[in-house]
């Protein structure tokens, strides 16, 4: 009788104790694509970044950064993640939506806090944050530019990158933007979000078209093909050479004041830095953070560009 | 027509024309006749040399593809390969601006090239010493290299030095008599291959090895060192080609030379060198180069094709190529 006392007494101060220690660190996993592009690079280097900065600031709260290759390596990175227990949040920008939904699922029930980026999953009741930004304002805003600029009238040429949703948002978004005005798309092909083929196609777009007032490439990586060929052709006509995404190299000659590129429209890799900020925050101070977020992509300008220029990332 | 008539015509000329030698250059023609009815702007002589311009990396390492591939070879990795010389040899010149200065650029080329035979030199001895088909071997080192320049690179690019972008800029952009560098580079690499395929000993041991490998053998060839040799080549060729592209975009990425080596091993097919080795058509493989990109230029000038069927369009007009090579040999 006294001995089971004493058991349940010491049962009783480990149950306890357990949930103290808990409270006292709160692990955060954030799960990425591994680097294999300009954009995807830019996103370890926020997470990394965020870790680094959280658990200075926070001591009581510990973040881990793991990156995979492949969708099906990152479902193995969850498991390997969630099987240490303990997890209480899980930062994650999912390869694809239809195969990570599943295993986000079963963390979720395990009682994680689950915060989805940019690539939403099949069903968006698993989350309790999403934070993406706004492919459709990247087209839009622009076009809303180019409205302004050119005074509603002219003609552009368009690259497009690899076929995916966010490809067609973009472009849906800057039709959209053009709507009612009397800029002429003269051609929009494929492009691949590859700088070599962007070159080619800008090239190739000079030969057939004697007068383009525009360019607009929908992501960055492209545009550094398309000025070269504008470069080389010494075509003067050509207003303005326009991108998206928010890569260093561009936002540097937004700050310079470049008349060709004197804007920017972000994507920003970044935003996986707010998320673990945002995700951070209710395990520190008590702030609730469930809901939807969505960064917009306004216009970058001369004045603004530093608040997204980060020259340290790869992006 | 003086050189028919003052040979002993047994058989009318028309019968002793090599149709699978020029029927490269006959697909050419006809696609230049097409490209005029489609769009007049296509004869223009920027977009001609332009598109001749742009062939130039996908013809030079083709050059050196002809040899690995008519030695009984191949090589996948030749697109990764080209970006990872890229990467070192820009990260090198950047490194190398402080003390050199603008013979940085000197230096570049020159590990470049080092680079590049190693790297062949490496496939070849794998696929030689470890007898492992080279479809494996360089599949697996299209993956190594591919990994190395993401990995060096953080995923982002490998910007060059800005002051190195202006000294460097004419080896892709300069002209030399009218003739933009990099066709006179593709001519020079060609010429030299052309040489050493048909006029050395190496080259005709090339082709016998692609051949026959058991005759070959039998008859003294070491069946190793030859194939060795071609993926040295197929290197040199490759970093040849890395030095006129880094002066376009100045910056090496992940995706640098993406699908690069389907391009190479099309180009090399359409130009009659048959895949499965033996012989070697150094001059076809050139033109089929110049029809590969100049396919994908007539996509762009040509009005009535949509954007989302180019590639479909492009693959029949590879297909309609090689069919009328075929028939062609029997007239």
């Amino acid at each position: 009788m006294r001995s089971n006392l004493l058991a349940s007494a010491a049962l009783t101060t480990i149950l306890l104790a357990v949930p103290a220690v808990a409270q006292e660190t709160k692990t955060i996993a954030v799960s990425v694509p591994a680097a294999t592009h300009g954009w995807t690079g830019g996103v370890v280097y926020h997470a990394q970044k965020a870790a680094e900065e959280i658990q200075a600031a926070f001591p009581n709260i510990k973040v881990v950064v793991k990156t995979s290759p492949s969708a099906a390596a990152q479902v193995s990175a969850l498991e390997d993640l969630s099987a240490a227990g303990n997890l209480d949040a899980l930062v994650i920008l999912p390869f694809s939506s239809d195969e990570l939904t599943g295993p986000v699922q079963s963390v979720a029930d395990a009682g994680t806090f689950i915060t989805v980026v940019d690539r939403g999953l099949t069903d968006p009741a698993i989350q309790d944050l999403y934070v993406a930004g706004d492919n459709i304002a990247v087209g839009s805003t622009t076009a809303k530019f180019l409205v302004d600029s050119l005074g509603g009238k002219g003609d552009v040429v368009v690259l497009r990158g690899i076929p995916t949703v966010i490809d067609d948002e973009r472009i849906q978004g800057f039709q959209e933007g053009l709507a009612g005005s009397d800029i002429n798309i003269l051609d929009i092909q494929y492009a691949n979000w590859n700088s070599d083929e962007a070159f080619s196609l800008m090239q190739d777009y000079l030969a057939k078209y004697p007068h383009i007032d525009a360019v607009w490439a929908n992501d960055d990586d492209m545009l550094l093909g398309v000025l070269e060929a504008i470069q080389q052709s010494g075509r003067t006509e050509i207003k303005y050479a326009l991108g998206g995404n928010g890569m260093k190299e561009i936002i540097e000659k937004v700050m310079a004041g470049d008349p060709m590129t004197p804007i920017e429209t972000p994507y920003p890799p970044s935003m996986i830095k707010t998320a673990i900020y945002m995700t951070a925050a209710q395990f520190n101070g008590q702030a609730p953070v469930r809901g939807t977020v969505k960064l917009d992509a306004p216009l970058i300008t001369k004045d603004n560009a530093a608040e997204y220029y980060f020259p340290d990332s790869p992006f | 027509m003086s050189d028919i008539t003052a040979m002993p015509a047994r058989e009318p000329w028309l019968q002793r024309i090599n149709w699978v030698d020029i029927g490269p250059f006959i697909a050419l023609g006809i696609l230049v006749i097409v490209g005029v009815l489609i769009n007049p702007d296509f004869l223009s002589p920027t977009n001609i040399a332009n598109v001749v311009t742009r062939s130039a990396f996908i013809a030079i390492i083709a050059v050196g593809a002809t040899f690995v591939i008519s030695s009984g070879g191949l090589d996948l990795s030749v697109g990764a390969m080209t970006a990872f010389v890229t990467g070192i040899m820009i990260m090198f010149m950047n490194a190398m601006v402080p003390s050199l200065g603008g013979n940085a650029i000197i230096a570049g080329m020159a590990l470049a090239l080092c680079v590049g035979a190693l790297c062949g030199l490496f496939n070849g001895l794998i696929v030689t010493v470890g007898k492992i088909e080279p479809f494996i071997v360089t599949l697996g080192t299209m993956g190594i290299f591919r990994a190395l320049i993401t990995f060096m690179s953080d995923g982002g690019n490998i910007p060059l030095d800005r002051s190195l972008r202006e000294p460097f800029r004419p080896v892709y952009y300069g002209s030399f008599a009218g003739i933009p560098i990099p066709i006179l580079v593709s001519i020079a690499v060609a010429s030299v291959g052309a040489f050493i395929l048909y006029k050395t000993k190496f080259g005709r041991r090339c082709a016998a090895v692609g051949a026959n490998e058991e005759v070959a053998r039998f008859s003294g060839i070491s069946v190793g060192r030859i194939r060795t040799l071609a993926f040295v080549i197929q290197g040199i060729c490759v970093a040849i080609a890395a030095i006129c592209y880094v002066p376009r975009l100045g910056a090496a990425t992940p995706t640098t030379g993406q699908l690069w080596e389907l391009q190479v091993i099309t180009a090399v097919v359409i130009g009659g060198t048959a895949l499965r080795g033996g012989k070697g058509r150094i001059w076809g493989t050139v033109a089929g180069a110049v029809i590969l990109e100049m396919i994908a230029n007539l996509m762009v000038l040509s009005n009535f094709i949509s954007e989302y069927l180019v590639a479909a369009v492009q693959g029949i007009i590879i297909i309609i190529a090689m069919l009328v090579q075929r028939f062609s040999k029997q007239p």
